[in-house]
């Protein structure tokens, strides 16, 4: 009876946290693939060479349109949370000086320029939001640095919507600025296909192609909302022992304290 | 009884200030019925609970920042560059859910051993009033993050208060400190959100006091007869509670570490933007019962959908106040009730039911669910339990707490003052 009753009780709370994962296949879209990620899982970590490969893609390609705002560029380098990207210090103050910033005002009262420093967030491709829609025909490619966290699919999603372009079914009227997009809500998407095959060369060599280029970034987007998944994770399997440990000690006490009473 | 310690500063203080013989007095010898099961762990997860959300709170208020323009950032900073920021935020983040888990497990388990039932009223309504003021607690904490399911939830409850006749409008824009969910409304949830859990804190005395008066019902729902009925608080309670509370903490845990977003909206991760409404406007998970009903309750008579469903949900909650007059059976415990025993479960399911329905777009089916589910809410309540106190013949009740549980007749039976140690 007992045993019912909790998985009656587990059951209920499974339909809670599913219906609300349902609500998001209610809209007719095609379902979204799972991808292999090297940050699933309880022991799942970031691939350092895909984090930086990921980094190349958005820096060469996505950093042209979207901003990244809560990321510092320390935060690629070993003083980021978990060690960064894997960069050094070094390359890190050359990634940074890349950019121009706007600092100020100096002592003659006036903004000036200057090369972005480590402590920088990482400097937005549009001065504000404005002008970035301006040059986007009204549409405000969104800041990237929650992307992956504010989107029902997470990672998955972000995959879907960098890999499923595909011609306008026919019957569909599309206005000029838009483009199809299989797992975009509506799929109208004003951004165009970001990627291609070698849209960018690896520094380390690994062919380009679209599908590696979008699971590359997104591990890199995935890193750049979560930078501390690696310690979160560590942290809970050390907790998860101990508490094991601690509550098997209890139920043992438990047990030699309640003898006398059963 | 005085306590009787061999620490000279214990005695010193003890006779000025007694609180070490009410510490014994209440956490030590304090009686406890003996046949408890573990249904009865979760009061005091829950005040653990309230705790660790105050503790954790307190620490992220101290980086956190109430205004529009920051509180988004803010809350990011504390996740990346605070340390260990994320580990509080995620704590106190999936707490509340935990929080409301507990809780509703420990209001299911009142429902069906009938601990609200004489004499442990007031200790019940109480227990409402904590509710209530968990409710507005999770809601206000809701807000602070400043994401878009925040702004958006917040515009939308309290625009329920909108309904009000006559002065609705003007209840609002008192509410918010303006005319729209702004930097007054962020800053006033705020502060009441710092405020409210340590009311509940006091709520939580008075609590442990009415329970400590006439001490915990049980699963038989019979009354102690005598001490042989009875065991000490500690160590028989102290160690099960414990080990209750490290099973609560593995699967507490396992969310907080490994699936930290599970039980969140991604939309909150999105800053608030009063110019962009989101597709869906859910609230956290531990509402949507109440959300349901808010939604389901069609025109009634002159009374519009809108008034009818913030009368709903507001009554769904009120209507607990009275249930200890609403059940007119004598028996508390549903072991011995062959009738109420199952209609619990159809409670059970019933919000469950509405919990689906309030995450679902009221569309086609879900309108007629809701509507059913929340029908049923009312008529479980209001019409089944006094007909079915009146109707139903209760099994016969065991004689003592002890007979009941020393099945093979006569066992040790451990004393009010039997010692922990064994030979």
């Amino acid at each position: 009876m007992r045993k019912h009753v909790l998985a009656l009780g587990l059951a209920a709370l499974g339909f809670v946290v599913l219906s609300s994962g349902a609500m998001a296949q209610e809209e007719a879209m095609p379902p979204l693939a799972k991808q292999k990620w090297s940050f699933d899982g309880p022991f799942g970590t970031y691939d350092r060479a895909a984090l930086q490969r990921g980094f190349e893609v958005f820096q060469n390609v996505c950093s042209n349109c979207h901003s990244l705002k809560l990321v510092t560029y320390g935060d690629y380098g070993p003083g980021g949370p978990g060690g960064g990207l894997g960069y050094n210090d070094d390359e890190v103050k050359a990634i940074a000086a890349a950019k121009e910033t706007t600092d100020g005002p100096n002592d003659q009262g006036e903004m000036f320029q200057r090369p972005a420093r480590a402590s920088d967030h990482i400097v937005p491709p549009f001065p504000n939001d404005q002008a970035n829609r301006a040059a986007h025909n009204g549409a405000l490619p969104p800041d990237l640095s929650l992307i992956v966290k504010a989107r029902e699919g997470n990672a998955d999603y972000v995959y879907g919507i960098l890999t499923g372009y595909k011609p306008t079914p026919a019957g569909m009227k599309m206005p000029d600025t838009m483009q199809y997009n299989e797992h975009f809500p509506g799929h109208q998407i004003s951004m165009p296909a970001p990627l291609s095959d070698d849209l960018v060369t690896y520094a380390d060599g690994t062919k380009a192609t679209t599908a590696q280029e979008a699971h590359d970034v997104v591990t890199f987007l995935q890193w750049a909302a979560e930078p501390h998944l690696e310690d979160r994770k560590r942290t809970g399997v050390k907790v998860m022992i101990f508490l094991l440990f601690m509550t098997g000690v209890l139920y043992a006490a438990k047990r030699k304290i309640w003898a006398s009473v059963h | 009884m005085a306590l009787q310690s061999q620490n000279k500063v214990v005695r010193w203080i003890d006779h000025r200030l007694p609180i070490f013989t009410f510490m014994n007095h209440e956490l030590n010898e304090y009686p406890t019925p003996k046949n408890l099961n573990y249904w009865w762990n979760y009061g005091s997860l829950a005040g653990i609970m309230l705790l660790i959300m105050i503790i954790t709170g307190i620490f992220l208020a101290m980086e956190y920042t109430p205004n529009v323009n920051l509180a988004f950032d803010s809350v990011e900073r504390i996740m990346r560059d605070v340390n260990y920021g994320w580990l509080i935020r995620y704590i106190h983040m999936n707490g509340a859910s935990f929080f409301f888990i507990v809780t509703y497990i420990h209001i299911f388990r009142g429902l069906y051993f009938g601990s609200y039932k004489q004499p442990r009223e007031l200790l019940w309504m109480i227990g409402v009033v904590i509710l209530l003021c968990m409710m507005a607690t999770a809601f206000m904490g809701y807000v602070l993050p400043w994401g878009q399911m925040s702004f958006w939830g917040a515009t939308v409850i309290t625009n329920l208060f909108s309904a009000v006749p006559l002065v609705g409008n003007e209840i609002v824009t008192w509410l918010w400190g303006g005319f729209s969910v702004d930097n007054p409304t962020l800053n006033r949830f705020y502060a009441l959100h710092y405020l409210l859990p340590f009311v509940i804190l006091g709520i939580v005395g008075l609590h442990v006091m009415a329970l400590h008066t006439h001490g915990s019902n049980n699963p038989l729902g019979i009354d102690r007869k005598g001490p042989q009925d009875s065991i000490p608080f500690h160590p028989y309670y102290t160690i099960k509670d414990m080990f209750g509370l490290g099973v609560f903490l593995l699967i507490f845990c396992g969310f907080v570490f490994f699936g930290p977003n599970l039980l969140g909206d991604p939309a909150n991760y999105i800053r608030a933007n009063p110019l962009q409404t989101p597709p869906e406007i859910v609230p956290e998970w531990y509402f949507l019962p109440f959300y349901a009903m808010l939604r389901s309750v069609p025109d009634i008579l002159f009374i519009k959908a809108k008034l009818a469903g913030v009368l709903a949900m507001f009554g769904s909650i009120g209507l607990l106040f009275i249930l200890p007059w609403l059940d007119t059976s004598p028996v508390r415990s549903a072991r011995f009730r062959p009738v109420y025993k199952w209609v619990f479960w159809l409670l059970v399911i019933d919000i469950v039911l509405l919990a689906m329905v309030g995450a679902h777009r009221p569309e086609g089916l879900w309108v007629i669910a809701g509507r059913l589910g929340t029908l049923y809410y009312f008529v479980h309540f209001l019409i089944l339990f006094p007909l079915i106190g009146i109707f139903e013949r209760p099994l016969p009740l065991p004689n003592s707490i002890s007979e009941a549980v020393t099945k093979k007749g006569g066992g040790k039976v451990a004393g009010a003052t039997a010692p922990m140690e064994k030979p």
